[in-house]
Order: C-alpha cells, then sequence, then structure tokens
C-alpha cells in the first residue's frame, strides 16, 4: 500500500479545511465549498481504493509510523497508520458520509454568513475522525479523539451568537471531557505496563495485563485489564453518548442539521464503538468490563429510546434515536459481537444521516419550523422528503431486506445467543427497544407527513421559535432577532408558509443515502458480518463467539430475511407501527387522554430521568458552590487577606509599635544608651 | 591613705548620678548642659586618680586639654539654648521632639 | 589619718551636691550645687596632690564656666511654676539603671583586683621637693605645645561660635556705620535749585 496515498486521505481535507477557513474571504462562497468537496471527494475516492485493496486484492494489512513525534524514556509517540479490513469500513463510511453532508451544506447553508467557516469545520471534522481511525497507536488515537471533539464543539455552537447553542457546546464539550478523562486513565494503564503507545505492543501484552492485579487496598487489588478496559469505555461512554454521560447529545441539536447528521449520526458518536471493536484483544480478556459494557449499552437502547416518544422537536426525536441505537451497537460490544457492532454502525451510519437530513429539508421546507406539532400532511409537498424518510424510518425499525434489519437483528439474536452476566437484562432491554424504536420513529413520520395540516391555523404573521426544542418551553416574544440558516426576514416572504421542496443540493443526497439504506444489508452481510471479512483486525475469544454461533444458522441474505417476518422483533415493531398509527393519526385523543393518565411516567420522560437537573443543579451547583467558597475563602479571606494584605498590615503594625522608641526626646535616647552599657558591663563582668 | 579603688568608686558614682541626671530629667535643658559636666567632671576623676597611681603625667596633661574643651562646648551649648529659647520660649525637654519619627 | 577622713568628707560632700544638682527644682539650686560640686573635687584633688588642676578647675570651671550658666539661667524668662510639677512614673526605672550602673563599676574596681592594678595601693612616692605646676608646665610647653595652642584656637572658634549663633540684630536699632559716613558726598547731602528773587510781598 502506497504511503503518499495513505497520508492523502487524511491531508487533503486538512489542506481544504484550511484554506477554505484562512482564506475563505478571499475565495468566496463558490471557492470554499468547491475546494472543500474537492478534497473530501479525493479522500473518499482514495479511501474506496484502499478497500478495494484491503478485501478484493488482499494486500496485507499495513501498520507503520508516519512520523516520529517524540520518543521519551523509549517510549514512542509517532504518527502512524494501521490501515486493516476495519479501518478500510470505517475510512468509506466516514469519507462517503462526509461527502454526501458537504454537498448538501451548499443548499441548508446557502444564506449563512458563515458559510466558508461552516465548510472549514466540517473539512476539519473529516481530518480528525480520519486520524483516529487510521491510527495505529493510542496518543493519535486520542489526538484523533480530542479534535473531533473541539470540532464538534465549534460545530454546535456554530451559531455563537445564540445562548442555547453556546450552552450546548458547552455541555457538549464538559461531558466529553469527563470521558476523555477516563480514557486518558485506560491509555496512562496500557503505557504502564507496555512502556509503549503502540496498538500491537498493547494487543501482544494483553494476556500478560490480564493476569497482573493492581492493589487498591493493602490486601485485596482489582484485576487490572478490567480496570485498564473500563476506563477505556469510559472515554467511549463519553463520546458515544451512553448513559450516564449521553446529556450532551440531544443538546448538540442546536447545531445545524448538517453537522448533526454527519457527527452526531454517523461519524463522531461511533468513534467510542470502533475504539472499542479496535480493542478487541484487550477487552476479550476481561469478562467484567464487558458485561460493564452489556449494561450500559443495554440501559441507553431501551430508556433513551422511551425519551423519543414524548418529545415534539423533529430533531431531537432523530437524536434520541441515535442515542437508542448506539445504545444498541455497545450492547453487540458488550456479547463479543464486534462485527456485529460495526456492520451496525455502518448500516446505521447511512440510515441516520439520512433522516438527519431529512428532518433538515423538512424544516428548510417549514421555514425553519421544528416542532412536530405544527406540521402534519408535508408529503404532498415534499414528495422526495417523504419517500427518503420513509425509507430510512423502515430500515430503522429493522424491516426484513432493508439495512437496519440485518445488523439489528444480528445484534438481537447474539444477546440472546449470549451467557454473558446481564445478557439477560439486555435481551429484554433490546428487544423491548425495538417496539419503542417503532413506536417514537413511526409517531415522527406519521405526525410530520401525514395527517393534517396544523401549519396553517396560527398568528398572521411568521411566528418561529427555534426554541420549541426544549421541553421546557419559552415563549420567545415574536421580535426575536433570527440569524439562522440565513432565510432572511420571513415577515418579507410573499407566500405565508406554503412547505416546499427542497432545491436539489439538498434531495440529492437524500437519494444517495436512501440507496444504501436499502441494499447495504443484504449486500454485506454474509461477508462482513458472518464471512471473515474482519480477519485479524477483531479478535473474538473462541468461547465468546457468538456470532459464529449464529453465523452456523445463517443460509444467506435472502433467507435470513424471510425468517424475519417470522421473528419476534418484526412482530413488536409491526406492533409499535400500529400503535403510532392509532394513537397519532387515528385517534389523538386517545394519546392525550393516555397522557393525563400516566402523567407521573410523561413528567419522568420529559424531565429525561431527571439527569439533566442532577448534572446542573447538583454537580454543576456543587461545583460552582465550591468555587465561590475558595474564592471567598481561599482568595479574597485568605491569600489577599492574610497574605498580601495581612504581611502588609503585619509590617506596618511592627513599624507602628518600633515607631515609638523614636520620639525624639534626647533623655529617652540617652535612657536606652545607658541601659546598654549596663548590659555590656554586666557582660563584661561575666565573661572576663 | 587614699586607694585608687576609692577614687574610682567616686567617679563611678558621680558618673551614674550625672547619667542618672541626664535621662531623669525631662524638664529643663540646662540640667541637661549641667549633667554632662559633671560628666565630665567624672571623667577627670578618672584621668588624674590613674595619673598619680601610675606616677605618669600625662594623665595630668589630658585633664587639662578636657577641662578647656569643656569650657568651649558649654560655651556653645549654652549660645545654643539661648538660641532654642528664643525660637520656642520653653526649655521644656519634652517640647524637643521635632525628630520623632 | 586625716587624709583619709578629709576625703571621706568631701567625698560624701560631693555625691550630695551631685544629688542636689539633678533633684532640685529651682535651676539656680542646680547650678549652685553643681558650683559646690566643684569646689569639693578641686578639695579632692588637692588631697592627691594635683594642686594645679585643682586650682585651674575653680578658676575656669568655676569662675567662668558655672558664671556662664549663672547668667544664662537667668537671664532665660524660666517658667518655674512648670518646673515645680512632679517626676514622671518611670523616674524609679533610671533610678535602678543608675543603681545598676553604680554596683557594676563598682564591682569592677573590687572584685576582681580592678584590672590588674593593684587598687589598695596608695599614690606613688614622690621627692619632697615635687611641684606639680613645674611637672605640668614642662609637659605642656614641649612635648605638647601644639595641641596647647590649637586649645587655644579651639577657646577662640568657640567665642566666635557662640557670638555668630546668638548675635541678632533689632530691628528699628539704629547704628553708626563709620565707613559709610566717611564715604557720603556732599551730592547725597544737598542738593543746589535755582530760584527767582521774589519780591516779599
Amino acid at each position: 500500500m502506497n504511503p503518499t496515498l495513505l497520508l492523502m486521505i487524511p491531508l487533503l481535507p486538512l489542506i481544504a479545511a484550511f484554506l477554505a477557513g484562512v482564506f475563505g474571504r478571499v475565495i468566496g462562497r463558490a471557492g470554499a465549498h468547491t475546494v472543500t468537496i474537492l478534497g473530501v471527494a479525493i479522500s473518499c475516492a482514495l479511501s474506496i481504493y484502499v478497500l478495494k485493496q484491503i478485501y478484493w486484492d488482499g494486500v496485507p494489512a499495513y501498520n507503520a509510523p508516519v512520523y516520529s513525534w517524540l520518543i521519551s524514556d523509549g517510549m514512542h509517540m509517532d504518527v502512524g497508520f494501521l490501515i486493516d479490513r476495519l479501518t478500510a469500513l470505517m475510512m468509506v463510511v466516514v469519507t462517503f458520509v462526509s461527502l454526501c453532508v458537504h454537498v448538501y451544506t451548499i443548499g441548508y447553508m446557502a444564506d449563512d454568513p458563515g458559510y466558508q467557516r461552516f465548510f472549514a469545520y466540517i473539512s476539519l471534522f473529516t481530518f480528525s475522525m480520519l486520524m483516529l481511525v487510521m491510527s495505529n497507536n493510542f496518543m493519535q488515537l486520542f489526538f484523533g479523539w480530542e479534535a473531533v471533539g473541539v470540532v464538534s464543539y465549534l460545530l454546535i455552537g456554530f451559531w455563537y451568537t445564540r445562548p442555547t447553542a453556546i450552552f450546548a457546546n458547552m455541555k457538549a464539550f464538559i461531558v466529553n471531557r469527563i470521558g476523555d478523562f477516563g480514557f486518558v486513565l485506560g491509555i496512562a494503564g496500557i503505557a504502564y505496563y507496555t512502556n509503549s503507545l503502540s496498538y500491537t505492543d498493547a494487543f501482544a501484552a494483553a494476556p500478560k495485563i490480564a493476569q497482573a492485579v493492581l492493589p487498591m487496598t493493602s490486601t485485596s487489588g482489582v484485576a487490572a485489564l478490567t480496570l485498564i478496559c473500563i476506563c477505556l469505555f469510559v472515554g467511549a461512554m463519553g463520546k458515544s453518548a451512553q448513559v450516564p454521560l449521553h446529556v450532551w447529545l440531544p443538546d448538540s441539536m442546536e447545531g445545524p442539521t448538517p453537522i448533526s447528521a454527519l457527527i452526531h449520526a454517523a461519524t463522531m458518536v461511533t468513534a467510542g464503538i470502533f475504539m472499542v471493536a479496535r480493542m478487541s484483544p484487550l477487552f476479550e480478556h476481561s469478562e467484567a468490563a464487558l458485561s460493564f459494557v452489556l449494561v450500559i449499552g443495554a440501559t441507553t437502547a431501551f430508556f433513551m429510546g422511551l425519551l423519543g416518544v414524548v418529545n415534539n422537536d423533529i430533531k431531537r426525536v432523530v437524536a434520541y434515536s441515535t442515542l437508542s441505537q448506539l445504545g444498541y451497537m455497545t450492547v453487540a460490544l458488550g456479547v463479543s459481537a464486534y462485527s456485529g457492532a460495526i456492520f451496525h454502525l455502518m448500516t446505521h451510519a447511512f440510515f441516520k444521516a439520512l433522516l438527519f437530513l431529512a428532518a433538515g429539508s423538512v424544516i428548510i421546507g417549514m421555514h425553519h419550523e421544528q416542532d412536530m406539532r405544527k406540521m402534519g400532511g408535508l408529503a404532498k409537498y415534499m414528495p422526495v422528503t417523504a419517500i427518503t424518510s420513509w425509507i430510512g424510518a423502515l430500515a430503522l425499525i429493522g424491516t426484513p431486506f432493508f439495512a437496519g434489519f440485518y445488523s439489528k437483528d444480528a445484534i438481537i439474536d447474539a444477546v440472546h445467543e449470549s451467557h454473558r452476566w446481564g445478557s439477560g437484562y439486555a435481551y429484554f432491554c433490546v428487544l423491548a427497544g425495538v417496539f419503542v424504536t417503532a413506536l417514537y420513529t413511526f409517531r415522527m413520520i406519521f405526525m410530520t407527513f401525514h395527517g393534517p395540516e396544523r401549519f396553517r391555523h396560527k398568528h398572521g404573521h411568521a411566528h418561529h421559535d427555534h426554541t420549541v426544542a426544549h421541553e421546557e418551553e419559552q415563549q420567545q416574544p415574536s421580535a426575536q432577532k433570527h440569524d439562522d440558516h440565513g432565510h432572511g426576514d420571513d415577515h418579507g416572504h410573499g407566500h405565508a408558509h406554503e412547505p416546499h421542496e427542497s432545491p436539489l443540493v439538498v434531495t440529492l443526497p437524500l437519494i444517495a443515502l436512501a440507496i444504501p439504506s436499502v441494499v447495504v444489508g443484504a449486500l454485506t452481510v454474509s461477508s462482513v458480518l458472518f464471512g471473515s471479512y474482519f480477519g485479524d483486525a477483531i479478535q473474538v475469544l473462541e468461547q465468546n463467539n457468538v456470532i459464529g454461533e449464529i453465523g452456523k444458522e445463517f443460509h444467506g441474505p435472502v433467507e435470513f430475511a424471510l425468517h424475519g417476518f417470522l421473528s419476534v422483533p418484526f412482530g413488536l415493531a409491526l406492533a409499535g407501527v400500529i400503535c403510532a398509527w392509532w394513537f397519532f393519526l387515528k385517534k389523538p385523543s386517545w394519546a392525550n387522554a393516555w397522557a393525563n393518565k400516566l402523567s407521573l411516567l410523561r413528567t419522568i420522560l420529559v424531565e429525561k430521568y431527571f439527569f439533566d437537573w442532577f448534572n446542573q443543579t447538583i454537580i454543576a451547583g456543587l461545583t460552582r458552590g465550591i468555587g465561590y467558597g475558595l474564592w471567598k475563602g481561599g482568595d479574597q479571606a485568605l491569600i489577599d487577606g492574610a497574605l498580601v494584605n495581612g504581611s502588609a498590615h503585619t509590617v506596618g503594625w511592627f513599624g507602628s509599635v518600633i515607631r515609638r522608641v523614636q520620639n525624639g526626646y534626647l533623655y529617652s535616647y540617652a535612657f536606652w544608651m545607658v541601659i546598654g552599657l549596663a548590659v555590656l558591663l554586666g557582660w563584661f563582668l561575666e565573661h572576663k | 591613705m587614699i586607694t585608687l579603688a576609692q577614687l574610682l568608686t567616686l567617679s563611678g558614682i558621680l558618673f551614674s548620678l550625672s547619667v542618672a541626671g541626664i535621662f531623669l530629667n525631662r524638664k529643663n535643658v540646662i540640667l541637661l548642659l549641667m549633667c554632662i559636666e559633671l560628666l565630665l567632671l567624672a571623667a577627670n576623676f578618672n584621668f588624674i586618680a590613674f595619673s598619680r597611681y601610675l606616677g605618669d603625667i600625662h594623665g595630668q596633661v589630658f585633664v587639662f586639654f578636657v577641662l578647656t574643651v569643656a569650657a568651649a562646648e558649654s560655651a556653645i551649648g549654652l549660645a545654643i539654648l539661648v538660641v532654642l529659647f528664643r525660637e520656642r520660649r520653653t526649655i521644656n525637654v519634652e517640647d524637643l521632639d521635632t525628630l520623632r519619627g | 589619718m586625716l587624709v583619709e577622713s578629709l576625703f571621706y568628707v568631701f567625698g560624701t560632700i560631693l555625691v550630695l551636691a551631685a544629688f542636689g544638682v539633678i533633684v532640685s527644682r529651682n535651676p539656680v539650686y542646680s547650678a549652685l550645687s553643681l558650683v559646690l560640686c566643684f569646689v569639693t573635687s578641686a578639695a579632692i584633688w588637692l588631697l592627691i596632690e594635683a594642686e594645679f588642676l585643682a586650682v585651674v578647675l575653680v578658676l575656669v570651671y568655676v569662675g567662668a564656666v558655672m558664671v556662664l550658666f549663672l547668667f544664662v539661667v537667668m537671664m532665660l524668662d524660666i517658667n518655674l511654676d512648670e518646673l515645680r510639677r512632679g517626676f514622671t512614673r518611670f523616674a524609679w526605672l533610671g533610678w535602678a539603671v543608675a543603681a545598676a550602673v553604680i554596683f557594676e563599676i563598682v564591682s569592677v574596681v573590687w572584685a576582681r583586683g580592678g584590672l590588674g592594678l593593684d587598687v589598695t595601693k596608695g599614690p606613688t612616692d614622690t621627692a619632697p621637693d615635687y611641684s606639680n605646676t613645674l611637672e605640668l608646665g614642662r609637659m605642656l610647653y614641649t612635648k605638647y605645645v601644639y595641641p596647647f595652642e590649637l586649645a587655644a584656637v579651639l577657646l577662640l572658634v568657640a567665642i566666635v561660635a557662640a557670638i555668630a549663633l546668638t548675635l541678632r540684630s533689632r530691628a528699628g536699632h539704629k547704628v553708626q556705620d563709620v565707613s559709610k559716613q566717611v564715604a557720603v558726598r556732599a551730592s547725597d547731602r544737598i542738593r543746589v535749585v535755582k530760584m527767582e528773587a521774589e519780591k516779599r510781598s
């Protein structure tokens, strides 16, 4: 494999980002989007070429350093690439989705004053994510990890004049940092045992570390590898938004929709999943860590899905869906079905990006209305969007033959096969999750595209609230300045708010993503999931090989899909769709009646299980309180008062006492001289 | 016969009394100058005592000069006192504290 | 024997007079006590055969310096009432310190043989025709003639300084400046004016 070619893949988006960012004003809008799309497109083509080399041409995996950054006490910190089948798959996914989003952005951000800045950011993101997945050592992984976090922060707060956006981007960054803290501890553990940061050394030392015990108290200790793996997973929890570090993802919907699609659906949030799969040689040796992963993932999968049922902002529903699906991927990792997790990662990237971009299209069409209660019946105005959304939704709920079916059902079967501690609970969660997924997905579809048109009846003038997204609705005054999307003042529109289909630059990526959402599952399941696609990239110990177990009953995608029509998950999904149709299309009054009866449950869901309240009131409030206390007590009282002012005061006090000796009276001076004389004489007498 | 010890004791007593006079006196600058004279007298006593008892005339020569200088010094000291009195209209030591820190 | 008892008498008077200098309320009394000090000192010096200096003490100190003191005391318009106010609170401390100093000096002298000297000896013997004045003169005008002349200059300087310090010219005080009188010219005093003759009317 040509190292220069490999180097071009991440560097082209980086150069494009630099040009668009620094010279944006010079090259103009067209120049910015051209150079970035060109960079990402070439990267995408090269990534596909690399995939072809790895898979079809059988080129061996590439693992070599590119640049040696630092050598300290025998530990090498390099920039290096490890290109194996897992990496190649991720590279293709990342660059392809990024390319679709780049094209989509031309239409979506057409009137935004920060056009060039946006393109620079998403190109920069592409670079960071590629560095992350192509890395062959922990340091570069961490670099990519942090870089995607930073770019995510920049993009969530893209409209930085909005206070909600700033709140959201700080929240995302801080929660991510908490995860990164665990991640760094994990990396430190690896470095401690192997004195090296490269993957090959870590994987080779894994069995040895599994025997080691880290002493916690004087008598007992904890298995080293378990602790290291759990710490690494904490990083994944932050990045991939698992409970309890999930709180940032719904708020990240403050950013423009293209980045919700790119970062918070397809790529950045999957970095955690990717990392655990990459570290499979480590995780396989620790049952406890994998059980931990399993339970966390199952909890996220089910409970986050429930939150999507009560939310009214179209983007947030998709966000909770992402959380839930990430939970599914984590569950797959937990039962050692790493290939299943990556497979679901890939299919999910396609249909979730599709759903986000479709939601964006709806938002543009509705002139920035995001509340689903003010939509309805849009199918006849936005047919392409509606059809692609249906495709994405069917893929999401796991309809047989669509992409999501293969990956989701594989995971459910894998969990059923596993005997790991926590797998029973996980099985319940993933099954119930199927019902819930179908419920909220089709609630969204029905409320948006079908049913009565609820967007006409209100006030005469346009009244757009973007902050309806928050459950705690704040009625913004209608005179609020809107600087988003650059669509200008809506009061100036000739037609009031008649929704219309989005331009081609928006709908083309939708179609481009809809196609894989249908076919990629069927096409790749045999090789990726049940075949030896991943080869040595993923290690699974023989006793944990649940995918192998279900693979024994696999007879091809068609047969799998037909069998799927008779399976429990399909029944649950169908039940979910019917419930959604009944409660939200046919008889919405029943929905309200049930909401009132289950008001306690509804409150808990609306408050997102009180996670936000806990974080903001308890943890953040406590921290602010400590800061305030340290400021008042430590800084003002102690340092300023006692040490700085106090020492000056002491000197002054001392001076005021000593000053009395110099009173200007001759007799006083003579007196002290005589005393001195007396003392001297006395000493003389003593010692002579 | 008068022993050296007796003379030295006497001069020591004179010295101490004069020093006590300097710092016990808070009312009168003239008293200060008088005590200085007493101080010098005590020193002269010592000189003469040692001169006689060691058989060395130089002690007495020195007393001669001490007397001269003491006279000059008291003249000038009194002149200063007169000028001070003209300015301040007081010879109370407690009023002379302009060098207070 | 006689010498010794005289010494004790004069010594006692001396100490009491010194005491009187410092505790007297009236500055004139203090000055007179000081005169007594000097006179008794002169007497003691006579006893130990330093007669020249004893006489010089009386002549110079009592005759000149103390007279000067008395002049100043009486010239200054001292407010005696203020002087009569009592001692300060810390007087006892001063006395204590003075007592300590006396004690220390005495112990230096008596305790350990006083600096290597045999302090119980008497004055050195002298020849019967020993003249203290002659010895002193011999020393002063040969070996110490230069410091002697310098001491004279010192006294001159003291005179000049004392006058310079206290001289003041009074306002409204007319003084004749002789050099100006001599240097006057007719034109400063007389002015010739031409006038027409006028008839007496």
